[in-house]
């Protein structure tokens, strides 16, 4: 009787336990997003209704017209035509040049492998802080200044992605080689139709990872592009700004922000299962 | 059965690729920078002279360079603490079985995918001190109004709140992970003993999340120092009078705004020598894992 009691006190105690839990997670949603939802209500608002007081916070008589002027009259849809495909290239050519070099690290003897290997990731020390004067200078002499060669080619290298998948292509067992041998594949086609169809989770977790940082990326288009129709959309966007005082349409502003945050946040919210398992995945040994 | 393949020359085709970028684009600028470190350039480049390690002495005797040290300190401690303990909280409280975690989840790590830009741009009309709304909570509870741009603590506030938003979703996505990674039966078995929460926390939960713990402080670090130019770049340029010139901006001006390309390189092998202790800090601490950044 009593074991019943005690079963039934600790049901409710955890009913209630969950209620709460409910409450606080629906508060923590609502304070992280709050900024956004700032953004998004006042993306709608025309400039007065940006600047009555106290402040208005439901959605305003702008409807899309301030995405509209953003998109077209402030260049918008051009930066992040830009962004679109530097990301799109630099996203692809990582992948593969990483599948590739993780594919002859795994599968391969050769000379030099450990000291190839460091060599790849030691880049990792190596950001654009680091040699951001000199890689200019290079830019200019290559004459790629104000180019998308400048913003693509000089990252397509890898060392996280070459890393991820050394990672992953360890995790199978040696003997499917032996077994693709024996069928007389080729390295070629045991890495197209065999390991490719196994790695999508991988390849799912290194796209997010580089749309979300190419896409972002800020400091070098800012120094290296010079055209403003070559901008990509994060400088782009500061260009709305102006000001930054009365004269600032605001909503506009607020727009601009939002579709600037729309891509990455879509591709992201699409793969962040694959990016969580690629994680986990990298957790365990 | 040798179970890789024989081929000899494929693997160095499969690497060359990366090779090349490597050389060309990271270790040779990246040489560059530690030459041009020991030389100063004058007539707008025209001309460089060999000074050996002056560029650094100049750097370590001056008060703008020291201050920007100072800056990157408190900043980055900010963006560590607060950020991590926030995260902390949320990604436990997260990890509860309960209905519609799945939703709450994407909820919480969203702001993964947010750039210091964007964070940058709606913090800055968020502390607009006429049209924000920040000024109006202030200003209604405790009837001040204070000047985010202007004063130089407050800026660096505003610009320490706006990193940490955009990392937190970097964050719990990592406490996440190695929350589920926890061995249920031991916190089960902590159950049937009859532990408290608290107790489960700090003394299981807490032990178990103390690799990421590290492992994320090395990485904030990193993403602090190197990775928040642009949220300092649209909230206050650096100011008000270096109030928020951390070492990365400071590179920037020196390099791209003054034109001191020797000391800009000094700067540039400063930092190199940070991210290399961060770096390898990470690798023998953390288990091997490897920052997801770029």
């Amino acid at each position: 009787m009593i074991e019943v009691i005690k079963l039934y006190k600790y049901r409710v105690k955890k009913k209630f336990k969950i209620i709460i839990i409910h409450c606080i997670l629906s508060f923590m949603v609502l304070l992280i997003a709050f900024p956004l939802i700032f953004a998004l209500i006042k993306s709608t608002q025309t400039i007065s209704e940006v600047f009555s007081y106290p402040p208005r916070l439901s959605f305003g008589s702008a409807g899309l017209n301030n995405y509209k002027t953003a998109w077209f009259d402030f260049n918008l849809g051009q930066f992040m035509f830009n962004s679109s495909l530097i990301a799109l290239i630099i996203t692809v050519g990582k992948i593969i040049l990483s599948i590739m070099a993780g594919f002859a690290f795994v599968f391969f003897d050769f000379r030099c492998k450990r000291f190839l290997f460091l060599f790849i990731l030691v880049t990792l020390m190596l950001p654009i802080p680091v040699r951001i004067v000199p890689l200019f200078d290079l830019m200019k002499q290559l004459k790629w200044g104000d180019t998308f060669y400048a913003l693509t080619i000089p990252f397509l290298a890898s060392a996280t992605g070459t890393f991820l998948f050394r990672q992953h292509f360890m995790s199978f067992p040696t003997s499917i080689v032996d077994a693709a041998k024996v069928d007389g594949a080729g390295p070629i086609r045991f890495l197209i139709q065999i390991l490719l169809p196994m790695s999508m989770n991988t390849i799912g977790a290194l796209a997010v990872i580089e749309v979300v940082y190419v896409w972002n990326q800020y400091l070098w288009p800012l120094i290296i592009i010079s055209s403003n129709n070559k901008n990509v959309i994060q400088v782009g966007l500061n260009s709305l700004i102006g000001t930054g005082d009365q004269g600032t349409n605001w909503g506009m502003v607020m727009a601009g922000a939002i579709i600037a945050l729309l891509p990455p946040l879509i591709i992201f919210i699409i793969l962040q299962e694959q990016l969580m398992r690629g994680f986990s995945l990298s957790n365990d040994k | 059965m040798d179970s890789r393949f024989g081929q000899k020359k494929l693997p160095y085709i499969l690497l060359l690729p990366s090779i090349i970028v490597s050389i060309l684009f990271l270790y040779y600028p990246a040489i560059k920078s530690f030459i041009l470190s020991l030389y100063k350039t004058a007539f707008f480049g025209m001309k460089k002279i060999f000074v050996g390690g002056e560029n650094f002495i100049e750097l370590f005797t001056s008060p703008d360079y020291l201050n920007s040290i100072i800056i990157s300190l408190i900043f980055s401690a900010g963006v560590v603490v607060i950020g991590l303990a926030i995260s902390l909280f949320i990604a436990v409280l997260v990890n509860q079985d309960v209905k519609g975690v799945r939703i709450y989840r994407i909820g919480l790590i969203w702001p993964y995918a947010l750039s210091p830009a964007v964070a940058g741009t709606i913090w800055l009309f968020l502390f607009n001190p006429t049209a924000g709304l920040v000024n109006y909570i202030t200003e209604s509870l405790w009837g001040i109004s204070p000047d985010w741009i202007s004063n130089g603590k407050l800026a660096l506030l505003m610009v320490i709140g706006a990193a940490i938003w955009k990392n937190l979703g970097y964050n719990i996505v990592f406490y996440l992970a190695a929350l589920q990674n926890i061995p249920r039966e031991v916190l089960e078995a902590a159950d049937v003993d009859g532990a408290s929460d608290i107790y489960k926390f700090f003394k299981i939960t807490f032990f178990f999340l103390q690799p990421t713990t590290l492992f994320l402080i090395i990485t904030n670090l990193i993403y602090a120092f190197f990775d928040t130019f642009g949220v300092i770049d649209i909230l206050t340029k650096g100011g008000p009078v270096n109030a928020t010139t951390t070492l990365i901006y400071k590179l920037f001006i020196d390099a791209f705004q003054n034109y001191k390309s020797g000391l800009a390189a000094a700067q540039s092998i400063i930092l190199f020598i940070m991210v290399m202790g961060l770096t390898i800090a990470q690798f023998k601490w953390t288990d091997n894992k490897i920052q997801y950044g770029a």
